[in-house]
């Protein structure tokens, strides 16, 4: 398995800092998952400027807060986990 | 036995945040792990010298960030935008940082296998 | 896989702890072992016995409490977070000379060391809330 960073954010543009913190730190072959008030960066509107990066929403917060994705996938709880496994080490700005 | 990098973004004395982050990266040190501290954002004013926190009656972090050399702790990594954007100076600051660029905090996060964001 | 899980933020003023209760769940669906749960800053509050629901409302502490003792997994509340915060047990309580405990009891108040004892044991370590 490859040395890989899983990103967790749960904060959305309030503190548009912290996405940028964890922009700065995104390695080639890390993940990006936004969950809790994260989810709102995973909206058309911020689309363009993630689409380098390789995001994921989580499900149950989307719906919670009437979000649809934008091109970008979305897991659920089981995902989640997965894509902890999937990355050696994961990271959660908060 | 783990590399642990543990984060902090909040400034001293308004929350419990900066002491906590202090304490867990002197647990990791006390317990014989590696591990390193990056501090962003308003973290960065947590090494302002002098601190007088009595007028608060809060204890001063100052005595818990001189022991980091203590345990091996000797190098304070900062991001260096959040340094500029405040107006701070390596020189400045109590102790001894290594300024990271976005490059810089890449290779940090890589080379530890537990990162905290405290 | 063994995981440890670290929560920061209380119930109520975040979600975080809701959050890290799920993929608890999750991971042990899925078959993986959970090391420790370690609860850290104001996530102490996830063990507070006294913290009340409504009954349309989902009681966390209740839910840690269960989910805890029915698996039996090792849950550990760093103690210098919890007494400052109020979160305590019986034999803090006569320590420092007053009354009452409130510690759920599937949890236990021990130092930071359990922590990093546990994610040097850990393939993973997912944390859930803390910031300001």
């Amino acid at each position: 398995m490859s040395d890989t960073t899983l990103h967790i954010l749960n904060r959305g543009p309030n503190q548009a800092e912290l996405l940028n913190h964890c922009l700065d730190s995104y390695s080639d072959g890390d993940a990006l998952l936004f969950i809790e008030d994260g989810i709102y960066w995973a909206a058309e509107h911020y689309a363009e400027q993630l689409s380098q990066f390789h995001c994921f929403a989580l499900k149950p917060d989307l719906e919670a807060r009437g979000v649809s994705a934008s091109g970008i996938q979305t897991v659920d709880d089981a995902g989640f986990v997965d894509l902890c496994i999937n990355h050696s080490r994961s990271v959660s700005w908060t | 036995m783990k590399h642990f990098l543990i984060i902090a973004r909040q400034a001293p004395y308004g929350s419990a945040a900066a002491r906590e982050a202090l304490e867990l990266a002197l647990a990791c040190a006390l317990f014989d792990q590696p591990v390193s501290l990056l501090l962003l954002d308003d973290a960065c004013f947590q090494l302002l010298p002098e601190h007088k926190p009595a007028a608060i009656q809060q204890k001063n972090l100052a005595a818990m960030q001189q022991s980091l050399p203590l345990y091996d702790v000797e190098k304070i990594y900062i991001c260096e935008k959040s340094m500029h954007q405040r107006g701070l100076q390596p020189e400045l600051l109590s102790l001894e940082v290594v300024p990271l660029d976005a490059a810089g905090m890449k290779k940090l996060i890589r080379e530890h296998e537990v990162v905290i964001n405290v | 896989m063994k995981f440890t899980l670290l929560i920061q933020s209380a119930p109520i003023d975040s979600q975080s702890s809701a959050t890290a209760l799920r993929f608890a769940r999750a991971l042990l669906a899925k078959g993986h072992e959970i090391e420790r749960i370690f609860f850290y800053r104001s996530g102490v509050q996830s063990a507070n016995r006294l913290a009340l629901a409504p009954q349309d409302e989902t009681n966390l502490p209740l839910e840690w409490q269960s989910f805890i003792s029915e698996n039996q997994l090792d849950a550990v509340v760093c103690i210098a977070a919890a007494i400052r915060r109020g979160i305590v047990n019986a034999a803090e309580t006569a320590r420092y000379g007053v009354e009452g405990d409130n510690l759920i009891e599937a949890a236990e108040l021990s130092g930071l060391g359990q922590l990093v004892a546990a994610c040097a044991a850990s393939d993973r370590v997912v944390t859930f809330g803390g910031g300001a």
